[in-house]
């Protein structure tokens, strides 16, 4: 890989910071009108996700970091590790715990996820933005509680629990919000 | 493609002539006399960390080109002019900084320049706030020394510790990979990192008595404490540096001496060597009256009084789109 200066820095970078790569959040340039100027960056750590900060001199350059983020297939999980799929090449990598830990309440098998690969191995997993799964386990609504807007909770095909409308049944499918982990709509 | 639109909505670039004509009544008003010096010249800033654009000039498309220098600043020739009986003199003008982007910076920027014969630093902070006070909605502006203010955030004073100690305090604010014994470049960033975010807490503040060091082009003089510091001062809108003033340096011969130091240590950081202005010091060496000068970044003053979240979004082009 190759080296970025100061000059080149923006956010989304991925550089590599302590044998580690990491992703730039925040860019600042810092420079009081009589003194040296420096970058002010913000940094997340894409192996252990800390986010803190660090400061270059100007025209300071760093190595960037050999990483990808790639759209892949979840395949299926081996009690150890989470199988993703290129669509293109049909190859498979192996993701730990660890890279599937804030995806692991949405993956059903087939659906394309963004896989983050560091030197070709799966670092983080990120799930669609939406996704449909079905209601395994939850306890029969009450007739008539629609109109009130209450809640119950519901298990989901992954094991996923969300929070529910009264009216949703077993086996019934459901849009759900990755990011918020929230009920949006029936699929 | 957008590319060619202007990056400020023209509602605030009628806001933006209402001010410049604003900032032209309240001199007129005080009988300062308005200027407007070259912005290109045959020398340089000598500041180290003040980086000219070079431009060329030729006498003829064929001929060879001479070397010449934005100004960063109307500093030198504004001096020259208060040498030559100019009397109170302001000056609205674009100065032009190499490599300075940012949310904050523009390598091209106007500035709002001003030079009072008779007045002390602390008279032209009198006058600087009753510039911005009405501008900003401020109520008064309080005045902090900056070892005060040093002390007040981070429980050291610069004058009273070395440079390893100094080092140590910066390190354990920011994480930076980096060797230097200029204890003003540890300063600096601390200044920069943990107090003026400190400062976004106050509407506004002026700073004074700076570290003789970083006088740049004011007198130095002791404090009640007898300690050497630089009549110089800075205001701080919300954490953002506004204006830098000085009780302006009279002394030729001292003057040549910063002048011959600074590029002896742009010698030593290897940074570019241009020709100093020496007929600065040949105007001081004639005489120019004891004095209070301040530069003021109109664009700065401008955004902090309107809603915008950058720069870019007070200017007509800002530098991507120029």
């Amino acid at each position: 890989m190759g080296n970025v200066s100061t000059n080149q820095f923006k956010n989304g970078l991925k550089v590599m910071i302590d044998g580690d790569p990491c992703a730039m959040v925040d860019v600042e340039f810092v420079k009081p009108g009589k003194g040296q100027a420096f970058t002010r960056v913000k940094l997340r750590n894409l192996m252990s996700g800390r986010i803190w900060e660090r400061t270059f001199k100007s025209g300071e350059s760093i190595e960037t970091a050999d990483v990808m983020d790639t759209t892949m297939e979840y395949s299926y999980y081996d009690g150890e590790l989470w199988y993703f799929m290129d669509p293109n090449t049909f190859e498979q990598v192996g993701a730990d715990e660890n890279a599937v830990a804030e995806a692991k309440p949405w993956l059903k098998e087939q659906d394309a996820v963004t896989v983050t690969l560091f030197n070709g191995n799966p670092i983080s997993v990120t799930p669609p933005n939406f996704v449909e799964l079905e209601v395994t386990q939850t306890d029969p609504g009450l007739k008539g509680d629609t109109a009130q807007g209450g809640s119950k909770p519901a298990t989901l095909s992954t094991g996923a629990v969300v929070r529910v409308p009264l009216f949703i049944n077993e086996g019934e499918v459901l849009k759900i919000d990755t990011r918020t982990g929230e009920y949006v709509s029936r699929a | 493609m957008n590319d060619w639109q202007p990056t400020a909505e023209i509602e605030i670039l009628q806001k933006r002539a209402e001010l410049l004509h604003q900032v032209r009544c309240f001199f007129k008003d005080r009988n300062v006399m308005e200027v407007d010096t070259p912005v290109m010249s045959h020398c340089a800033v000598s500041d180290p960390f003040i980086d000219s654009i070079e431009v060329h000039y030729k006498p003829s498309v064929e001929a060879d080109s001479t070397l010449m220098f934005m100004q960063t600043s109307p500093e030198y020739a504004m001096k020259r002019l208060l040498a030559a009986g100019s009397g109170a003199i302001y000056q609205l003008s674009k100065v032009f900084r190499n490599g300075e982007v940012g949310r904050r910076h523009n390598p091209e920027f106007t500035m709002l320049e001003w030079y009072r014969p008779g007045f002390t630093d602390t008279e032209l902070m009198d006058e600087v706030e009753a510039l911005v006070r009405p501008v900003l909605g401020l109520q008064s502006i309080e005045r902090v020394t900056y070892s005060d203010l040093f002390y007040r955030y981070l429980g050291f004073r610069p004058e009273q510790v070395g440079i390893e100690q100094l080092i140590t305090e910066t390190r354990m604010h920011i994480e930076i990979e980096l060797e230097d014994t200029d204890p003003d470049t540890w300063l600096n960033l601390l200044m920069s990192h943990v107090i003026e975010p400190h400062l976004t807490e106050h509407e506004a503040v002026f700073v004074m008595d700076y570290p003789a060091s970083q006088a740049a082009l004011a007198k130095v003089r002791k404090n009640a404490q007898g300690v050497e510091v630089a009549a110089r001062f800075e205001l701080f809108v919300r954490g953002v540096e506004l204006a830098n003033g000085y009780y302006e340096l009279t002394d030729a011969k001292e003057q040549k001496r910063r002048l011959d130091a600074d590029q002896a240590q742009r010698k030593q950081l290897g940074l570019p060597q241009r020709p100093l202005d020496y007929r600065l010091v040949n105007a001081l060496q004639a005489g120019i009256p004891d004095c209070a000068g301040v530069a003021l970044g109109f664009d700065r003053l401008f955004w902090l009084a309107s809603d915008k979240s950058s720069l870019a979004e007070v200017l007509p082009f800002s530098f991507d789109r120029a």
